[in-house]
């Protein structure tokens, strides 16, 4: 299970301090973070990463500093966005998925065999020499997950992934998360997603205002947002 | 246009390494520039398009390739027209036709991957230089893959902007569009680094090492495999 620990982490951009004094140590396998547009959760998820680094503090992943060791961070931590059009790199959909293997002294064979497994696994294994634009908008985020899930990580940030998916598409996709062998952290509006995690982070104006298992935490935000 | 790829397309052309490709391209695309009659221009043409059949290709093919520049061409013909005469207005719009067709057939019956690898070897030597093939090769493959991205982008703007009683002015779809492809140009590159954990100097993580056995009774994915069907945006 990956460990992150974040130590005082303050994230500033100009002078709009998105998060102040962070505290947080993450074990558990299933973790959402919720709040409401601006609170800072979609910047919470990108230190864990280390897309981001703090402006003050510290956010360690298994030990490992995000602002020392960025490339090994994001080796453990992989990130799947809002938005699938901007993170699919490739024009054709196998090309895509094997991305992730750039660089990596693989064997023409096995690389070959990784990107079919995980084609297989996502059922899009009949759109592999399709473009990649083509896809429907639940394919393209199940594409995005697959090119992330390629290289292995223990643990996928999902930035809301549903949120541009119409109903039908964000519940497959929702099923596909939820049955995630990895280390799973959400940040969503879609609080059904986070029924049965282990735990709930939920964010304010850059703080950490409830922090809980599902029920309490929720009730907490709606209670907080109605 | 990138479009879909035929894996069962297996024409000579298609078999021919994309090194070879890219290079036949930018000689021909050269002397396509040089030549200064027209019909040494219609003669390249009608050549551009038997070999799309050639290829497995139909002619329907190539016009989907031609087919979002058709009115900037019949615009630009006009133009020389008046301007000039029906003589180089015909050997400007062929020499444009010719070129957009021979790259697309480029295209169309080479994989992404292989024509990135090509550019990536054919800029190696320039690394003394401070080129780095690696980025070149990816803004390549970018390129390819954010044409119909921005294309949809465009036309949403146009839809939203009618809506709006703006009707076709190329302001009020430019400036939205350079906006959104902006941002959008800082969130793909997010990704990319997501994306791309490992560097040429990375040794194989034991996570991958346990799978070389069973990949072996698998089906390989060499990177010469064939090819790319259609193109539209």
């Amino acid at each position: 299970m990956t460990k992150f620990e974040v130590r005082d982490v303050h994230m500033a951009f100009d002078a709009f301090e998105a998060l102040k004094g962070i505290d947080l140590t993450l074990t558990e396998k299933r973790i959402g973070i919720v709040g409401s547009n601006g609170s800072g959760k979609s910047t919470f998820a990108r230190l864990l990463n280390g897309l981001l680094v703090p402006t003050q503090g510290k956010v360690l992943v298994d030990g490992l500093d995000t602002a020392k060791d960025g490339k090994a961070v994001r080796r453990k931590v992989g990130f799947v966005f809002q938005n699938p059009d901007n993170q699919i790199v490739f024009p054709i959909v196998e090309e895509d998925v094997a991305f992730g293997l750039k660089g990596l002294k693989l064997p023409a064979a096995q690389r070959g065999a990784l990107v079919e497994e995980v084609l297989d696994r996502y059922n899009l294994g009949p759109f592999r020499y399709h473009p990649s634009h083509a896809l429907s908008g639940g394919q393209k985020q199940l594409l995005a997950l697959a090119g992330v899930l390629i290289t292995r990580p223990d643990c996928v940030v999902f930035d809301e992934p549903t949120t541009l998916l119409d109903l039908r598409n964000a519940r497959r996709v929702a099923n596909v998360i939820k049955d995630l062998e990895e280390t799973v952290i959400i940040v969503t509006h879609d609080l059904k997603l986070l029924e049965d995690f282990d735990r709930v982070i939920v964010f304010d104006h850059g703080k950490v205002i409830a922090d809980d298992e599902p029920g309490p935490a929720l009730a907490h935000y709606v209670e907080r947002m109605t | 246009m990138m479009a879909g790829r035929d894996p069962a397309a297996v024409s000579l052309i298609h078999r021919i390494g994309a090194g070879p490709k890219l290079l036949t391209l930018a000689v021909a695309g050269t002397v396509l520039v040089i030549v200064g009659q027209w019909w040494w221009l219609a003669l390249a043409l009608a050549v551009i398009l038997a070999l799309y059949r050639f290829a497995g290709l139909s002619f329907a093919q190539a016009y989907k390739q031609i087919r979002p520049l058709l009115w900037i061409l019949v615009i630009l013909f006009a133009f020389q027209v008046y301007w000039e005469s029906w003589n180089y207005a015909a050997l400007v719009v062929l020499r444009i036709a010719a070129l957009v067709l021979l790259a697309a057939l480029v295209t169309l019956t080479t994989r992404t991957d292989a024509l990135i690898s090509a550019v990536e070897t054919g800029l190696h030597p320039l690394k003394p230089l401070g080129v780095d093939p690696a980025k070149v090769g990816l803004a390549f493959s970018l390129a390819l893959r954010f044409i119909p991205v921005i294309a949809a982008q465009a036309r949403e703007i146009r839809d939203a902007q009618r809506a709006r009683g703006l009707g076709t002015n190329p302001i009020a779809l430019a400036l939205p569009l350079v906006l959104r492809t902006l941002r959008m140009a800082g969130d793909v590159a997010d990704a990319i680094e997501a994306r791309s954990p490992y560097s040429d100097d990375d040794e194989l993580p034991p996570r991958f090492a346990v799978d070389i056995d069973k990949s072996h009774s698998r089906k390989s994915c060499p990177d010469n495999e064939p090819p790319l069907e259609t193109s539209s945006i």
